[in-house]
């Protein structure tokens, strides 16, 4: 048992630090420490940087265009790029469907789609979740009936995560409807600027443009967009909802987040003296750190687990990064708005491109609300706290 | 990073969880609080025959040169089994000290006393006026020719009703609670001018009142530079902490291992109640707490030989605050979700509780370690 990193992988931190030290650009590290969105162009420009290095899609096999890193190493570069602050790659092609092509795609799929993932040509959104299909998944309800050497689809997804950027989008629908509930899905790809696709926002309560319904009305789709095998869909999405889990804790961010804080509270005056100061404040903010270091030493067990676990099979105590992580977020969230005190108060529209008008109070304070209130998210997605519970139940305890 | 055991540990796990499975159900450990000082001498001997009253100790001293995680492991076995041997006092904290601040003729002497189970030592360092803080020491040693007079009362001292020897921390100079002018001396418990009042605590482990009266102290058990005791004791009492996290997270594991059982087994409205959702999701709180307070317990762990003092505080606190709510929550829901039975005295949950409870006020509580992690600025710097 040797619970520090080795001196290798101190100089391989050491190496993505100052790497990113060097080639991230400042315009897009400033906007994400101010606590605003990475634009569609930013991700794209930082996503070609890393490709350019080969650092795009680190986890991917070496034949595809990984590094071919211990999981340590991975769980190294994921935690520098949060704490830079980089943006993330755009997990619904690197971490859902890029493993998926290459891990049940027909070569000429691998071909055409995983380079243009690595190097965002290609825009991916998710299509699984549906009005009626939200933690229950597979009660999904869109169709995609085969004619010829198509497929025609009808139906609706929602909560789309930057949809409105979509070039392609992968999905899960049904293809036999007579099948039981998890047998009868399969897995497409789908070119969004297809005719009969609509895409329409989902402005978030805190008005925000994240999400997105998309509707499928009569949309031709070629056969050979079927990845693996027809109605066997449901086992590709466990198996990507199973890679969705490295960085889920997203302890990085947190840490980030919690150095912006103590700046920001070392500045802000509480009566006569720093708000950093003021006991309550600082024993709420210990109490956070306290729970992320313990976060942080589950994620590396879960991480040094990795080398020993069957491929493919999620570590079902990852369910815990998964709870402890999203409710960390949310109280950081909390928190930083204590530091803006009353300046939490003026509303400011956020466009992609950043703000269009001129703050009211400090220029620092007008993202803090927006984050608390879009930070409620983080609880919800990627199978709610209250199904992660159910996960651990059934999985570990045995109830 | 590395989290798996070497050869070496996993033997030692192996043989320690042996011996509490043979030999320490709760059935035994209720025989064992009758004997005298309310523990196992045959115990202690096998703790002795298998090495563990040696581990910390340097090879050189006769010991077997285990660290922090050997420790660890041993701990999180007696907590399991909810021990009530003298481990803490007489291995952990006096031999800490011994290891930290006794010379080569010293350590000669006292290493086999310990490694061989044939002395109990405890640690006489709390004080009434002290609550947690470890500067605060009034009772008065004297110089008197070679040797030291002490005076003064020591209070809580963990198991200070077996000790042969007593390890005595005491004010050479300075005001009350100045870390500068601390000494540490080696007291023959049944030295003339000591008088002991021992007594249970609320877990079934004893300590004792001792107060200390024109005691002498040759010069042979002076332990390290007299007034400059303070980072020893510190440094200990971080080790202790580490391994009182250890011990935690072994009855915690139990505490909820048990109450998942009961879910699966007991029966109301004709099905189990493991199968209602409210009280799957309370023992999937209750199973986050514990692998929380496994983490920060490897965290404490790994930082319990760090030799920046300051850094290693933060780790402490840390991990104390952690294990602290970690502790409370479990045993609290532990006796919840077994419902009435939970109370009874005579099942082991309520015990794994009062335990737990107790834990969370040595060395410091929940309160006390945020407040001290907090004025530290954090464990993240700005």
């Amino acid at each position: 048992m040797d619970l520090s990193f080795t001196p290798e992988e101190i100089a391989f931190r050491d190496e993505v630090r100052t790497f990113f030290k060097e080639n991230l650009p400042k315009d897009i590290r400033d906007k994400l420490v101010a606590g605003m969105h990475a634009s569609k162009e930013d991700m794209i420009r930082w996503t070609r940087i890393l490709n350019k290095k080969g650092w795009a899609v680190p986890h991917w096999p070496v034949e595809y265009g990984g590094t071919g890193w211990t999981p340590v190493q991975q769980y190294i570069f994921l935690e520098e790029q949060m704490l830079a602050p980089a943006p993330q790659m755009l997990a619904f092609g690197v971490s859902m469907v890029g493993p998926v092509i290459y891990t049940f795609g027909s070569e000429e799929q691998k071909k055409k789609y995983l380079p243009a993932i690595a190097n965002l040509d290609t825009w991916w959104s998710q299509g699984f979740s549906e009005p009626g299909a939200g933690s229950d998944l597979a009660g999904l309800r869109t169709t995609a009936k085969r004619e010829g050497d198509f497929y025609i689809v009808n139906g609706q997804k929602t909560w789309t995560t930057l949809g409105q950027h979509g070039d392609m989008i992968f999905m899960l629908v049904r293809t036999d409807p007579n099948a039981k509930k998890q047998e009868g899905i399969s897995f497409l790809l789908i070119d969004m600027k297809s005719p009969g696709i609509t895409v329409k926002p989902i402005i978030t309560i805190e008005g925000g443009h994240e999400v997105n319904e998309v509707f499928f009305d009569d949309v031709k789709v070629p056969v050979e967009n079927l990845v693996g095998k027809e109605n066997k869909g449901w086992d590709y999405a466990k198996f990507l909802l199973g890679n969705e889990r490295v960085g889920i804790a997203r302890v990085g961010a947190s840490k980030e987040r919690i150095r912006r804080i103590k700046q920001l509270a070392t500045a802000e005056l509480d009566g006569d003296m720093p708000l950093i100061e003021n006991q309550r404040f600082r024993e709420k903010l210990a109490s956070i750190e306290v729970e992320l270091k313990a976060l942080e030493m589950t994620q590396l067990r879960v991480v040094a687990a990795e080398r020993t676990r069957e491929k493919g099979k999620p570590d079902p105590a990852s369910s815990i990064l998964k709870i402890k992580g999203s409710e960390i977020q949310q109280q950081i969230t909390e928190l930083a708005l204590e530091v803006a005190g009353p300046y939490i108060a003026p509303y400011r529209q956020e466009t992609h491109d950043g703000w269009n008008e001129p703050p009211v109070g400090p220029e620092w304070a007008s993202p803090l609300a927006p984050a608390y209130f879009n930070y409620r998210k983080v609880s919800i997605y990627g199978g709610s706290n209250e199904i992660q519970k159910n996960i651990i139940a059934k999985a570990i305890l045995g109830l | 990073m590395d989290f798996d055991l070497s050869e070496e540990q996993r033997m030692l796990k192996d043989s320690v969880d042996r011996l509490v499975a043979d030999k320490y159900d709760f059935d035994k450990r209720k025989a064992y609080l009758k004997n005298e000082h309310g523990f196992s001498r045959e115990m202690w001997g096998q703790f002795a025959e298998l090495g563990l009253l040696a581990l910390p100790f340097a090879e050189a001293d006769g010991g077997f040169g285990g660290g922090p995680v050997e420790t660890m492991i041993v701990m999180e076995s007696l907590g399991r089994a909810l021990a009530v041997e003298p481990y803490m006092a007489t291995v952990v904290l006096s031999g800490g000290i011994i290891r930290h601040a006794a010379n080569d003729a010293q350590r000669a002497e006292l290493v086999p006393m310990i490694a061989g189970g044939e002395k109990i030592f405890a640690l006489a360092h709390h004080e009434r006026a002290a609550r947690y803080n470890l500067a605060c020491v009034t009772t008065k040693a004297t110089k008197d020719g070679d040797g030291y007079i002490l005076d003064g009362e020591k209070s809580l001292v963990l198991n200070g009703d077996a000790a042969d020897w007593l390890i005595v921390s005491a004010r050479v100079s300075g005001g009350d609670r100045d870390e500068d002018g601390i000494g540490l001396f080696l007291v023959d418990a049944r030295a003339p001018g000591v008088s002991r009042r021992g007594f249970w605590n609320q877990d079934a482990t004893r300590s004792a009142e001792i107060s200390l009266s024109k005691v002498k102290v040759e010069a042979g058990h002076v332990l390290g530079e007299p007034g400059k005791a303070f980072p020893v004791i510190e440094r200990v009492v971080h080790e202790a902490m580490a391994a009182l996290c250890a011990e935690a997270v072994g009855g915690m594991g139990v505490a909820h291992a048990d109450t998942v059982e009961y879910l699966k087994t007991r029966k109301q409205f004709g099905v189990t109640i493991g199968s209602f959702q409210s009280l799957q999701h309370r023992a999937v709180e209750m199973f986050v707490f514990l692998e929380q307070s496994r983490s920060i317990t490897y965290f404490a762990t790994m930082m319990a030989s760090e030799n920046d003092a300051a850094e290693r505080a933060r780790a402490m606190s840390a991990a104390k605050v952690q294990i602290g709510k970690s502790l409370r929550f479990v045993g609290q829901q532990s006796i919840q979700l077994h419902g009435g039975v939970g109370m009874t005295y005579e099942l082991r949950v309520g015990h794994y509780f009062k335990r737990g409870t107790m834990i969370d006020t040595l060395f410091g509580d929940v309160d006390h370690h945020l407040a001290k992690l907090s004025a530290m600025g954090g464990l993240i710097a700005a």
